[in-house]
């Protein structure tokens, strides 16, 4: 049988998401980016809402994610994602409005934007992206680096002592009244990326209730910053990560 | 006998409070603030006014001046009439989003309503943010359109030139008032309320059209060669604004053989000396630049072939001056005189420094 007999309509069995982009990730093999991008452009595909979708980008390794995302996008100073999503979201109430960011973009310097905008309850969801690590300027320590994790600026482990603790941002947001779901995914293996994908769904169909912030963490790895292979890092990643970011919702609405 | 129509309306009104009055009048979609001495007012005003139910018009009091001009960012992007306002230290911390708000070349108006710094400074009047204003502030090769009201009118009018301003060159436009003009009633005519935009402009995020490109609001280009066009693309806009846009006022510079040069309220006080040696037979005019980015340079050159000699008079220790010294390129002697530290000059104080400085020296 030839390629051309193959690749036929009746023969397609799955299809890549029109809301992704045909540009080529720059982000790293094996690195949990792309699966995030790709279930989100799916949710924006099956619920129609590609014109009514407006996304901020945040600083770190996804600061391009408006080149794989065919929704209209903004892209934020480091941290203040958030803030610029409370700018759109108050301005344009009738869209929905997702920002994108990492664990160093979301749990440190951009802290009080993201706990504040939980709080007020703005109407947007939230996408955190986990791995433990600054991917984008080359492996630094980040607020939800792990206990004795080697980073290039914890050279010898993280040392809670002088380092202080991984910040467990989403459990934070999630005890103030604005929050209305908060969930804590992976996408490291298809069942996983199928649930993430479910609760990405939900929290975009909420936004149409307005009755406050959803956000969804996945938990992620980090093959260049972890200095691992793909398979090791996700192995790595469920020893090790996931018994202090263990999956599954935290807040779900009463 | 006058109808009911055709009274303007007139207000005694602060000076903050006035421009909060403005930007709803404006149009403005969304304002974006925090609480600093100064400018409180400001938010304090639109917050009892509510002009949600007035145009529809957005408030919302940020966690920080950080977030309040990311709040103005992302608004903007959507093609929004969005303001935001504070003092000194405030804006201080608002230079990173007004950098990349340049830098994506989106338009929105920033109150800057200075008190005496450096640091926490004190909460009194003083004109010491002027090369933050002018020369930059954030990082980058960017320009702000910078307008220095002189009076509470001037504030309101400052307000929807400002908005006009913005939105024809997509730039950010900065008001830079001070402790005085914010703080003090003047009668005020306030222009009609004019209504809120429905452009959806082609440069905005307001959700992807089938027949088109997704839209993107960046300030980044990773090759150089990229973000050098994007350099020269804000070059070429910030020569077609000094182009059109200098505004500024002179007072009694037909006979002057002496020249004051001061912006602001300064300007006032200026004037007021101005008088005083008018009154000795010291034959001295002003100029008040109204624009201070784009500057009036050609203006105080061409002054400057005219008289003996300039005295610059401004509260802080001698910025604009600099920009004087420019612009009279050594056509005659150029002097400072200044207070600052929330110290107001008096007229005779500056009188005494035209007579000492300019005419004796």
């Amino acid at each position: 049988m030839s390629e051309s007999n193959i690749i036929n309509p009746e023969n397609l069995v799955y299809e890549k998401t029109s809301v992704m982009t045909d540009r080529v990730l720059h982000y790293c093999p094996g690195c949990g980016h792309g699966t995030a991008h790709r279930m989100l452009a799916e949710v924006i595909d099956e619920l129609g809402i590609q014109g009514d979708t407006i996304g901020v980008a945040p600083v770190g390794c996804s600061v391009l994610a408006y080149y794989y995302f065919d929704v209209d996008m903004q892209e934020a100073a480091h941290g203040r994602a958030p803030a610029v999503a409370t700018g759109i979201k108050r301005t344009m109430p009738e869209k929905y409005v997702f920002t994108y960011q990492g664990d160093g973009d979301l749990a440190a310097i951009g802290t009080a934007e993201t706990i504040h905008a939980c709080n007020r309850g703005e109407n947007i969801l939230i996408v955190f992206i986990n791995n433990g690590i600054y991917g984008m300027t080359g492996g630094q320590m980040a607020p939800t680096t792990l206990e004795g994790m080697k980073s290039s600026t914890s050279p010898r482990g993280r040392d809670i002592a002088t380092m202080g603790s991984p910040l467990k941002m989403t459990d934070l947001v999630a005890t103030l009244p604005g929050t209305y779901y908060v969930t804590r995914q992976s996408v490291h293996k298809p069942a996983n990326a199928r649930k993430a994908k479910r609760a990405l769904k939900k929290a975009m169909e909420y936004q149409k209730l307005n009755k406050g912030t959803c956000l969804v963490e996945i938990v992620a790895n980090c093959p260049s910053g972890w200095k691992m292979t793909p398979a090791q890092s996700n192995q790595w990643m469920e020893e090790n990560m996931f018994p202090f970011y263990p999956l599954g919702d935290i807040k779900v609405p009463s | 006998m006058t109808k009911f129509t055709d009274m303007k309306e007139l207000r005694l009104m602060k000076g903050n409070e006035a421009m909060a009055e403005a930007a709803i009048r404006a149009g403005a979609d969304a304002y974006f603030g925090y609480p600093i001495t100064p400018q409180s007012e400001v938010i304090e005003y639109l917050m009892r006014e509510n002009p949600a139910d007035r145009t529809g018009m957005q408030v919302l009091q940020a966690e920080s001046e950080v977030a309040a001009i990311n709040m103005v960012y992302g608004a903007a992007g959507c093609g929004k009439r969005a303001m935001t306002s504070s003092s000194s230290p405030g804006i201080s911390l608002k230079m990173e989003g007004i950098s990349y708000i340049a830098g994506a070349e989106l338009p929105c108006v920033v109150v800057n309503v200075v008190r005496a710094g450096p640091g926490l400074g004190t909460i009194q009047p003083s004109q010491s943010d002027y090369f933050q204003a002018v020369k930059g502030g954030g990082h980058g090769d960017y320009k702000m359109i910078v307008l220095a009201p002189a009076t509470v009118q001037e504030s309101v009018d400052y307000v929807k030139l400002g908005f006009d301003l913005a939105f024809k060159y997509r730039n950010p436009v900065m008001i830079l008032s001070d402790g005085i003009i914010g703080q003090m009633m003047e009668k005020v005519e306030l222009f009609e309320q004019l209504p809120r935009s429905t452009e959806e402009h082609e440069w905005a995020t307001v959700g992807k059209k089938p027949d088109r490109d997704s839209v993107i609001i960046t300030s980044l280009q990773l090759q150089s060669e990229e973000q050098e066009k994007v350099n020269l693309r804000l070059q070429a806009k910030y020569r077609e604004i000094e182009k059109n846009e200098i505004l500024y006022e002179t007072y009694q510079c037909e006979d002057a053989e002496y020249l004051f040069v001061a912006f602001g309220s300064c300007a006032r006080i200026t004037r007021k000396a101005m008088e005083m040696a008018r009154a000795k037979g010291i034959k001295v005019g002003l100029i008040r630049p109204q624009t201070l980015y784009p500057y009036p340079y050609d203006a105080i050159n061409k002054l400057a072939g005219q008289v003996k000699g300039i005295l610059t008079v401004e509260m802080n220790a001698g910025q604009m001056v600099e920009d004087v010294r420019l612009a009279v390129n050594g056509k005659t002697p150029v002097e400072f005189y200044g207070r600052f530290g929330g110290m107001i000059p008096s007229p005779d104080e500056i009188l005494e420094a035209l007579e000492q400085k300019i005419i004796g020296g």
